[in-house]
């Protein structure tokens, strides 16, 4: 059994290198203090571990399967090629393995209601599902231009019995749905936490998320190493925050001989303003708490990112990463909006598995990495999420659907 | 320290009257323009200290009234370099006004924070209250603000520690930003409670100026306020009365000035 909360090579926080910190308004200092305290304590303790272990066994499904995929491994120079199946955990993603331990968490520091922010609705929808297993109160904040997009997402959150709010400020997306998660926590932190969904914003989050993810890259790697008696020549996952990829870097930080990469949405292009592709064409700034790489114009105002991806649309990126690419470690490359469809696809087609349009990201940074390592590599990737919340997108997107049938 | 004009606006104001009332609104707000003749407009209203919002993306501090008129501004085109000609015009017109920025901090970061202090001193500003940046952050802010002899208002919350007071009291110059409730901008009915019990607290660490802030909207609040601190500070009760016009913003004003007056 692999010791799933073990330390990150990278460190506990609050800094990655010259990244991370606590960018925050003094009355959240003490919040995020007792969250880090709390933390530092439950990651050592037997018995949280132990509660913890058990939800991912019978409640999430865990350890989720590793799957070779062969055909559509034809289309990526002949490499094998290794699906992390974070898809088939309760909720439809990874975002489970964290909302799990949040509210563990939660309960340790005897708050009753939670709040977090969402993107494409799948860390609102695990947070909601976690709320009602422990019976807290959740309001999800969600950007209103997601909120349309991902409607069947918003209809199973308030079904879990949580209030979603529709953010209208700014952008309308997730940046603007974490503003709007910050100012109610700003105002309400006595009886409330935030479960953050990402591996960024203020310490401890960037850490203690990263700490509840790293999961899925310490199960991969033992999968790996029975299934093919090797490590993989290449780990690849999709950024947006970033919380998936960390989660799956982090067991391989120490194998040098295994390349990691962080495959962010490129939107119409990484060279055209329509783009979420943060680290590639980024610099370094503050955003929601942390130091890392923003997208942002010459006078420091967050830049509005464009993805067809709702849950890798935003201007920023958790700064373990940003720490990561400086350092050579992990190397980070766009896949455009087109690019990531034809994966899913494809993906869809060859091996009858419909991915998340976010996890669709890595799989066209696959065909490209495979084709570039030839038919000797060995790629795994991790398959975050599943793509029924997407169903709308993808339908219009490839003109699936008789016209008529799918409703403006 | 001394030599803060800010902190001696207060003092004297405290002397004079109950204490002082700092103002703020946003640059840009409605337009560049209209935002220095408000500006200037407080400063013969009562207003003894201006605070200027640097209209900002990401506002997590700021409620609705104040993040509608940020984002209007962002809207018709505000540009950082406004807020340095904004400063200048405005210190010009009205000498005896000290003028902070209120400003989110990656505005700073990403125009240099050395640059961005000597820029703000050469406009004449007096200092930057910072809603976002600790000063456990703030190093680099630290050193050019000394350099260049700018005030620093950092942030005291009722949630904050002992120890944080005690540091955010000691490393701010002009006032301490005493956060009167937990939220953001934005009028309330009563001023929490925890205003007076916090500014009780600073009183037992420090002699500096406390400015209590949030949810100050009329001159009987500025009243009671100035009953136990040097300071009130009023944001978006001048946002609001500005998006009626000048007379409603100078009227306001007034209102708000008669609770300085010694009762």
């Amino acid at each position: 059994m692999t010791d799933t909360l073990a330390p990150s090579p990278s460190g506990t926080g609050p800094y990655f290198g010259a990244y991370g910190g606590r960018w925050v308004p003094e009355p959240l200092v003490a919040a995020l203090d007792e969250l880090s305290a709390a933390w530092d304590e439950l990651r050592v303790d037997p018995g949280f571990r132990d509660e913890l272990a058990a939800l991912h066994r019978d409640y999430t499904g865990r350890p989720s399967p590793l799957t070779e995929v062969p055909r559509f491994a034809q289309h990526a120079g002949g490499a094998r090629v290794f699906l992390k199946r974070e898809d088939l955990n309760h909720t439809g993603s990874h975002k489970i393995n964290n909302v799990l331990g949040q509210a563990l968490l939660t309960r340790k520091i005897g708050k009753k209601r939670v709040i977090a922010e969402t993107g494409a609705g799948q860390h609102g929808v695990a947070t909601a599902t976690a709320a009602a297993l422990f019976g807290l109160d959740c309001t999800i904040y969600m950007g209103e231009v997601d909120t349309d997009r991902q409607a069947l997402n918003v209809a199973r959150m308030r079904l879990l019995g949580a209030e979603v709010v529709p953010v209208t400020s700014g952008s309308r997306t997730l940046k603007d749905a974490i503003n709007e998660a910050m100012r109610d926590w700003v105002t309400n932190v006595a009886t409330t936490t935030y479960i953050f969904g990402t591996a960024a914003g203020p310490h401890p989050f960037p850490a203690m998320v990263r700490d509840l993810q790293r999961i899925i890259g310490d199960e991969a790697r033992a999968q790996m190493l029975e299934r093919t008696g090797a490590l993989p020549d290449a780990v690849l996952a999709c950024v947006g925050g970033g919380s998936n990829a960390i989660g799956i870097f982090t067991a391989f930080l120490d194998d040098p001989g295994v390349a990691l990469w962080g495959l962010e949405a490129g939107g119409d292009g990484a060279d055209t303003p329509r783009t979420a592709a943060t680290i590639s064409v980024g610099r370094p700034g503050v955003l929601h708490g942390a130091r890392s790489y923003v997208l942002q114009d010459e006078d420091g105002q967050t830049v509005e990112s464009h993805s067809v991806s709702a849950g890798l649309d935003y201007p920023g990126v958790g700064p373990e990463h940003a720490f990561l690419a400086d350092s050579g470690r992990a190397t980070y490359r766009a896949v455009t909006d087109a690019a990531a469809m034809d994966a899913l696809r494809l993906l869809s087609r060859t091996e009858g598995i419909i991915p998340a349009i976010e996890s669709a990201h890595a799989l066209a940074g696959a065909l490209e990495v495979g084709r570039e390592l030839g038919p000797d590599a060995t790629l795994l990737i991790n398959l975050s999420g599943r793509g029924d919340k997407d169903t709308t997108t993808v339908a219009r997107w490839f003109d699936l659907v008789d016209r008529g049938a799918v409703q403006e | 320290m001394t030599g803060s004009v800010v902190e001696a606006r207060i003092r004297a104001a405290k002397q004079e009257r109950a204490g002082a009332l700092v103002g703020y609104l946003p640059i840009g707000y409605p337009d560049l323009a209209t935002s220095i003749e408000a500006a200037i407009t407080l400063t013969r209203h009562g207003v003894d200290v201006l605070e200027l919002g640097l209209p900002y993306s990401d506002p997590v501090m700021d409620g609705p009234a104040i993040q509608a008129a940020t984002t209007k501004a962002l809207g018709n085109g505000f540009r950082l370099r406004h807020a340095f000609e904004a400063v200048r015009e405005i210190t010009r017109a009205s000498p005896d006004v000290p003028v902070l920025c209120m400003t989110y901090y990656n505005p700073v970061l990403s125009y240099g924070v050395e640059r961005f202090a000597a820029d703000l001193r050469a406009a004449g500003g007096a200092g930057l209250i910072t809603p976002d940046l600790v000063p456990d952050e703030a190093g680099e802010w630290l050193a050019a603000s000394d350099a260049e002899g700018l005030d620093r208002v950092f942030l005291a919350a009722p949630t904050s520690s002992e120890q944080r007071i005690r540091r955010a009291t000691e490393l701010s110059r002009g006032f301490t930003y005493v956060v009167s409730t937990m939220g953001i901008t934005g009028a309330r009915s009563d001023v929490d409670s925890a205003a007076r019990t916090l500014v009780e607290r600073l009183r037992d660490v420090t002699d500096e100026p406390l400015a209590v802030g949030l949810g100050i909207s009329t001159g009987q609040q500025v009243a009671e306020v100035l009953g136990y601190a040097d300071g009130a500070i009023v944001g978006s009760r001048l946002v609001s009365a500005l998006g009626e016009g000048l007379d409603a913003l100078a009227d306001a004003a007034d209102g708000l000035a008669e609770g300085t007056r010694r009762r």
